[in-house]
């Protein structure tokens, strides 16, 4: 492997919720082109720590660097404008809109000049269209989210990443709730948005996803991260043990 | 294989024409239709030009309230304060007038008046987290009672110098239409623009949809919330000024009960109140079903004590057939 720039640095990053701390502690960092498999039980902090990257959250101690540049995020608008994306593990869709509606939602392409710009259907159901084609997913642009599968779904929560310039996407869970073709789906396109150079962080549950696609995985328990390590040098065994306690981590 | 894909996601789900025939707007327009052939045929006075200019003139106060309410049932809110707000803009603006002040100021006076009830409810909603039900309800008390404390509940039917200019605004014509009506026509585009065509009613559609997850995107949902609740009450307050102009005289029980047939309108047209469906055509379609309704009850000689029951029924219908259709659908 070459020489890998830091892309996003978190130093002693913790939150908590009134008494609940959430994550506590955690300094990381990554790097462009890989993908990092983020592991734990549930309730461990896996999604607070991922919120707070996209902008959903703000840390309660700590800080963040892109590039290395320290970087405070009031909101999802500002952490997209430093190319991070997330999936979020309820997707956060609006069943109500078609597809291409939420694959641009808030980013809505327009037409027209200045105060009488109006909304671009036909280029956002174009666009939307050729991401599909892209993901090899058989989802319908103009399609209402209401009728749709899992997978599909899936599809467009992961289509709102690449309407952009991305250069992180935080996946939370991606694969809970969809059948094995789609699963083999969404790996592919882990893979694909590695090679264009995009770091991902993936959590997950399933353990052969992690191995399958992952460079590096970290495991958190109760909020603190017990173990950091390439997934060459570790084995579904003990990364299970980390997860429970089984095996004491730091 | 690839070509397959291609057409897959190219291939529209339904067709234009299924749109239409799966919309209940549609129906409930031809249910307003065919009642107006019904009764031109059945009555001698309904397809009077007289009788359809007082229809048309009527739809107006309702519609017009109803476009509000409509955007804020799209975000899965509820506005109970409109027909106390419509009395207290109308009566802001009848006691300005009455003090000696022109048309401009009382129109400024009754318009600020509904912006801040507007956002007053908003903010408390949005920001606040209050109930939309629970604070509108307090605002329906509120709104009613200022206008009686601005006129000592009084009836006010003399407004200063410019009091037939105001007359002529409400109770006009242009060109053999009612002047109501224009208004409401022009408010109904305005509105079913912003709905479809800017981003502000994409989120408004958003936020009804799945409120988290407008949230999650970073959309400006409070401020969108606020805009609403200051359109909703805006609307009243255009209705309450029309109206005065047309009456020619404000009480303080006009308006009184009015926000039952204005959410009645907008559920008939099309407008769920959990959220995230509705247009403005919709909104003026269900106010149209429910004055013909009511138009024709009296023509047809039926006691107007009857009144309530076919507009009720005719909220229930409406509804009924949005749950036929998602039954089918789940199936
Ligand atoms: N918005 C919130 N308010 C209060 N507590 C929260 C909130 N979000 C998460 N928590 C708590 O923080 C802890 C970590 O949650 P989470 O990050 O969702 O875990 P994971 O994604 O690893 O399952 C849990 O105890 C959860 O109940
Ligand atoms: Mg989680």
């Amino acid at each position: 492997m070459g020489r890998l720039v830091v892309l996003l640095e978190l130093s002693n990053i913790s939150k908590h919720f009134g008494a609940i701390q959430a994550v506590n502690d955690i300094s990381l960092s990554f790097e462009a082109g890989q993908v990092v498999g983020l592991m734990g039980d549930n309730g461990a902090g896996k999604s607070t720590l991922v919120k707070m990257i996209a902008g959903n959250y703000r840390p309660s101690h700590g800080t963040m660097r892109i590039n290395g540049n320290d970087i405070v995020l009031h909101r999802p608008i500002e952490a997209r404008q430093f190319g991070i994306e997330i999936v979020h593990q309820d997707l956060a869709l609006c069943d109500n809109l078609s597809a291409a509606a939420n694959v641009f939602l808030g980013r809505e392409l327009r037409r027209g000049i200045g105060p009488f710009r109006v909304l671009d259907y036909k280029a956002m159901y174009r666009r939307a269209g050729e991401i599909f084609k892209e993901l090899r997913s058989e989802t319908r642009a103009r399609d209402l989210v209401k009728q749709m599968s899992g997978g599909q779904r899936q599809a467009v929560a992961i289509a709102r990443t690449m309407i952009s310039e991305a250069k992180i996407v935080l996946m939370d869970e991606p694969t809970a709730a969809i059948s094995v073709r789609q699963v083999a789906e969404v790996l592919h396109l882990i893979r694909e948005l590695r090679a264009r150079g995009i770091l991902v962080v993936l959590i997950s549950h399933r353990m052969p996803d992690v191995f399958d696609v992952a460079d590096r995985v970290v495991v958190m328990r109760r909020g603190r991260k017990v173990a950091d390590k390439p997934i060459a040098q570790t084995s579904p065994e003990e990364v299970t043990g980390l997860i429970t306690g089984a095996i004491e981590g730091g | 294989m690839a070509t397959t894909l291609d057409q897959t996601i190219a291939r529209r789900q339904r067709t234009l024409g299924g749109a239409i025939l799966g919309s209940q707007t549609f129906w409930v327009l031809v249910a307003v239709i065919l009642a107006c052939l019904f009764l031109s045929f059945a009555t001698d006075s309904f397809a009077t030009a007289k009788n359809l200019y007082n229809i048309t003139r009527n739809v107006t106060f309702v519609a017009i309230i109803a476009l509000g309410m409509t955007l804020v049932i799209i975000t899965g809110g509820i506005d109970l304060s409109v027909g106390s707000v419509l009395c207290l803009c109308s009566m802001v603006l009848a006691v300005t007038m009455h003090a000696g002040y022109g048309i401009g100021t009382g129109i400024a006076v009754s318009v600020a008046t509904a912006l801040v009830i507007g956002a007053f409810n908003g903010i408390l909603i949005a920001y606040l987290g209050f109930p939309p039900f629970v604070v509108t309800l307090g605002m329906l008390s509120v709104a009613r009672s200022l206008a009686m404390v601005a006129s000592n509940n009084t009836v006010v039917f003399e407004f200063g110098p410019d009091h037939d200019k105001l007359l002529a605004l409400g109770g006009g014509s242009t060109f053999g239409v009612a002047n109501p009506v224009i208004y409401m026509v022009v408010l109904a585009l305005l509105t079913g623009f912003v709905l479809r065509w800017t981003r502000i009613g994409r989120y408004i559609y958003a936020i009804g949809g799945n409120e988290q997850a407008a949230m999650a995107t970073g959309l400006p949902v409070r401020p969108i919330k606020v805009c609403v609740y200051m359109i909703s009450a805006l609307s009243a307050g255009v209705a309450g000024i029309i109206q005065t102009g047309w009456l020619g005289a404000v009480t303080t029980n006009i308006g009184a009960g009015m926000e039952l047939q204005v959410i009645a309108a907008a559920v008939i047209g099309g407008a769920n109140l959990a959220g995230g469906a509705g247009t403005a055509f919709g909104a003026l379609v269900g106010a149209a079903l429910i004055e013909v309704i009511r138009n024709s009850l009296g023509l047809l000689g039926i006691n107007a004590f009857w009144q309530g029951t076919f507009i009720g029924s005719a909220t229930i219908l409406a509804v009924l057939f949005d749950r036929i259709r998602n039954f089918r659908r789940s199936e």
